[in-house]
């Protein structure tokens, strides 16, 4: 062994130089600091199709809401010396065999459309993220019996459930929420299952268990809020998911029952008239397919706003 | 292999046994007798004979048994609506004309598709990137029975191109199977532009390329061959988004088919042929992705080691 010489640092004044003046706010962070939130919507907003998307959708929920309530017609009032008409100044869209004016019944069919698709989308992800998570936190033979059974759900297409359950509890809006809701929870509820799987297992959670938070607390305030994005992104696709639903159902003529407008009643109707006046289907296809396209591109656009990775 | 294929096989049955129970007990379900309108003004002798016929008057739980028993003959009874036909027969008269679409629809599917997916990895043009992009997005999110409805106003009624119903000629199929394919479509050129994309920055790509293989061999021989994998496990769902699709589309283009009996069926509430078409659907559906599983589980060994 060589024999090491201990040298001692002395930290002595002169070996610091004062800050200049002005370099005395090189470190200050001028931008405030950001939520999760905010930032996200920062980057969704230089999204151009997908704030497109957003106003469009917001135009469409004021109209549904307002025109009824303002409009001169309602969605059922007919008017038989005005069957057919081509859009003018009085009927702004035209109006259909029985006179009745085409604007006011799609915006009353929005109404319809976008409360169902909501409505089923909050449905969908409650059942999800609680399925989900239950089976992903406690995860052994519970969560093999549960997605078992979520498997054997899946495995059979949705729209014969669909079609059983309309056929049993009538035709109205809450056995389209039902039938919708039947299997729409399944993909949420996987997409939550594995974020819990992994995120359990990190530090924050093991901490939470330590400190003796209780498993509800850990799985609702700690783990799922950890997936809030991949939610988010999946609740607004399941939007259009259940207006395609809804406006399927009408359209075959087992959905709300008539004269409610529905877009897809609309489109059946239209269907009758289609050698003659192709304009009436125009409408409630244009309606649920704008619809169902803004609904997509806010989804995708969300999508990557709210993952970090994906920017 | 044997025990991953048999495991899907069990989960099938135990799919097709719920599937099965569910339909029997919603059925049930359903408020009403099947006799309530027919059998007013009927002798009570002669409404205690149907009654007996059909097992009415017997628990429920033996009705369901004796079901299970019929369903596993093969026997689905006859039809509520056309009365004295065989269930089975009506679903075997459809049967060829959705075969039929479904193969054309199938076949536009996954080679436009691929076409497409292969054109955007590939192109520097950015219109073609974004037209195809495009198209992918609209079939995406627009139901076929839209697209349908589109196509019969411009190409059918505005233009007289082509024919609104039936499935006569060539001509008949255009319309109906891209209405059913648009959707497929667009998820086949997004697997494959990815897949592409992502398997021609492997290394082995770059090493054909630096012994000097031609472009296209590398493309076809070996990038293509990898990048259509998640291709093959989409084409046993794909299957299903046919059929379904079928529903409305058949009816629309008023193709006799199994799709358009169903719709049908509902509208005339004709229990025992809801019954029977959904056991089919489902049967049909569960066989179809078994056979896709085991095939990629054959294709690719990670599928069978998960």
């Amino acid at each position: 062994m060589t024999d090491t010489k201990k040298t001692q640092f002395v930290l002595t004044d002169d070996l610091f130089e004062k800050l200049h003046e002005d370099e005395k706010n090189n470190e200050f962070i001028a931008v405030s600091s950001k939520t999760y939130l905010q930032d996200a919507w920062h980057s969704f907003r230089k999204n151009r199709l997908a704030m497109v998307s957003l106003v469009f959708l917001a135009v469409m929920v004021l109209l549904a809401i307002f025109v009824p309530i303002f409009s001169p017609y309602t969605y059922d009032g007919q008017d038989l010396n005005a069957r057919n008409a081509l859009p003018s100044l009085a009927h702004w869209l035209g109006t259909d065999k029985f006179g009745r004016d085409i604007f006011v019944r799609i915006m009353c069919g929005a109404r319809i459309s976008l409360s169902v698709g909501f409505a089923a989308a909050f449905i969908n992800l409650v059942i999800g993220v609680v399925y989900g998570g239950i089976c992903g936190y406690f995860g052994g033979k519970l969560d093999m019996i549960l997605m078992r059974i979520a498997d054997i759900i899946y495995a059979i297409p949705s729209m014969l459930y669909v079609i059983m359950v309309m056929l049993v509890f009538g035709s109205n809006i809450f056995s389209v929420l039902l039938a919708i809701s039947v299997s729409g929870w399944i993909g949420m509820a996987r997409q939550v299952r594995t974020q819990v799987m992994s995120l359990k297992e990190r530090e924050f959670a093991q901490a939470a268990l330590v400190m003796g938070a209780s498993h509800n607390r850990i799985l609702y305030k700690h783990l799922i809020i950890n997936c809030i994005g991949p939610i988010i992104v999946n609740t607004t696709l399941m939007v259009p998911n259940a207006i395609f639903t809804e406006a399927f159902l009408a359209f075959v003529g087992i959905g709300i029952s008539i004269p409610q407008a529905s877009w897809g009643t609309m489109a059946n109707e239209a269907r009758a008239l289609l050698q003659n006046y192709p304009i009436q289907m125009l409408w409630p296809v244009l309606a649920i397919s704008l619809t169902m396209l803004s609904l997509n591109f806010i989804g995708d656009g969300l999508n990557e706003a709210l993952d970090p990775k994906k920017r | 292999m044997t025990k991953y294929i048999s495991k899907r096989v069990l989960f099938g049955i135990a799919t097709l046994f719920v599937l099965a129970t569910v339909t029997f007990f919603m059925m049930y379900l359903i408020p009403g007798s099947p006799f309530a309108g027919e059998l007013k003004g009927v002798s009570e002798s002669i409404r205690e004979r149907l009654i007996a016929q059909y097992d009415l008057d017997k628990p429920i739980m033996l009705r369901y048994i004796k079901y299970l028993k019929n369903v596993l003959a093969g026997d689905f009874g006859t039809s509520l609506h056309r009365k004295g036909a065989l269930v089975t027969d009506i679903i075997a008269k459809g049967i060829p004309y959705t075969a039929a679409l479904g193969t054309v629809a199938f076949c536009v599917a996954m080679s436009l598709g691929t076409l497409l997916g292969a054109l955007a990895a590939f192109t520097r043009q950015r219109w073609i990137k974004g037209s195809v992009s495009f198209i992918a997005t609209i079939g995406v999110s627009i139901p076929s029975f839209l697209i349908a409805l589109l196509m019969m106003v411009v190409f059918g009624v505005k233009l007289h191109w082509l024919p609104l119903v039936g499935l006569g000629g060539w001509k008949n199929y255009i319309m109906p199977s891209l209405a059913l394919a648009l959707g497929p479509i667009a998820m086949i050129s997004r697997l494959v532009k990815s897949g592409l994309q992502e398997e021609l920055r492997q290394d082995y790509i770059t090493l054909a390329r630096s012994k000097g293989t031609a472009f296209v061999v590398i493309v076809f021989r070996h990038a293509l061959k990898n990048a259509l994998l998640p291709v093959v496990t989409y084409a046993g769902p794909l299957l299903a988004t046919l059929i379904t699709g079928s529903f409305v589309v058949e009816t629309m283009f008023t193709i006799p088919g199994i799709g358009a009996e169903f719709v049908n069926s509902v509208t005339n509430r004709d229990y025992t042929l809801i019954m029977a078409l959904t056991i089919f659907y489902g049967a049909l559906l569960i066989i179809a992705n078994i056979l896709t599983d085991v095939i990629a589980a054959a294709i690719d060994p990670r599928v069978r080691l998960k």
